[in-house]
């Protein structure tokens, strides 16, 4: 049952992370991220993980994509130009994955380590339960807990200060103290300067 | 299952992620070629967290988790200015970070 499990997450993990790089439409990749997400913590399952799993499809699948999913759909369907800065590219770059994977594999099968054939010790019953993580994450690692929490005020700030619409991009021609100004000295003279907002 | 496999499985989907990173020029697809990169290095952490017995690497995935968050926010922010000020969205025509 557990080799089923195993093998039916795998194929969707697989399956989504070829879909995200092959799929030419950013939205399709989006969505097949979203598929990849959710087999992934199906394995996550398997690995008694039982909190991280569930905060998997809560924060990732549920809130991260949407946000994607919004970008995605503001900026539309980027066409990627065929144009290669490097020769070859797109033959070279599969097989330095290859490459990556095979010397990754060696790196894992060499290692001789003893548990890599065991299933892992039997654990007991409140293993990954939220109640285990929250007590590691209050206890010992709080100072990390505090941290990735500042880390997260300061890329959410960040984000709104990036893409906030800035003040300067207002169409010229009227200006903030609401005096209207005729022309620029750049523009022709008499037709006043109007640019896309 | 034996925890091989579940590392073989991470090691793959890793080599996947790398490839998105070579291959695709949207800048948006590149963010989550990186998430799948992180979510593979996720998987082997839960694996020899289960393999060792013990609760450390799951909440190391979880900060893992949160890191990638921010990425992507950060990330999001950045194609978004770009878009408005009509910057070509391709990664080999980004060279510089200039506003």
């Amino acid at each position: 049952m557990k080799e089923v499990c195993f093998f039916l997450g795998a194929i969707g993990c697989l399956g989504g992370a070829i879909a995200v790089i092959g799929l030419r439409n950013p939205f399709y990749s989006v969505l097949a991220l979203i598929v990849h997400l959710i087999s992934l913590a199906g394995l996550f399952l398997l690995l008694q993980a039982e909190f991280l799993a569930a905060a998997q499809i809560v924060v990732y699948a549920g809130a991260v994509m949407v946000l994607y999913v919004f970008v995605a759909a503001y900026v539309g369907n980027v066409e990627e130009s065929l144009w290669e800065p490097i020769p070859g590219q797109r033959w070279i770059a599969p097989l330095l994955g290859l490459a990556l994977f095979a010397e990754l594999s060696i790196a894992i099968i060499g290692s001789g380590l003893k548990s890599l054939d065991t299933e892992g010790p039997t654990v007991e019953l409140g293993f990954g339960s939220p109640e285990a993580i929250g007590r590691l994450m209050l206890e010992r690692f709080l100072i990390a807990f505090e941290a990735a929490s500042l880390l997260l005020l300061i890329a959410a700030i960040g984000a709104v200060v990036l893409a906030a619409r800035r003040r300067e991009s207002a169409p010229p021609g009227v200006q903030p103290g609401g005096e209207h100004v005729d022309s620029q000295p750049g523009s022709p003279a008499g037709i006043p300067e109007r640019a896309a907002g | 299952m034996d925890m091989s496999w579940y590392l073989v499985l991470s090691a793959l989907l890793f080599a996947t992620g790398a490839m998105g990173v070579l291959l695709r020029r949207s800048p948006l697809v590149v963010l989550l070629c990186l998430e799948l990169m992180l979510n593979a290095g996720n998987l082997a952490l839960l694996a020899f967290s289960r393999s060792l017995g013990n609760e450390d690497g799951q909440v190391f995935a979880l900060i893992v988790m949160v890191i990638a968050a921010c990425e992507v926010v950060v990330g999001l922010g950045i194609i978004v200015a770009a878009y408005r000020r009509r910057i070509p969205l391709n990664v080999d025509e980004l060279r510089t970070l200039r506003g």
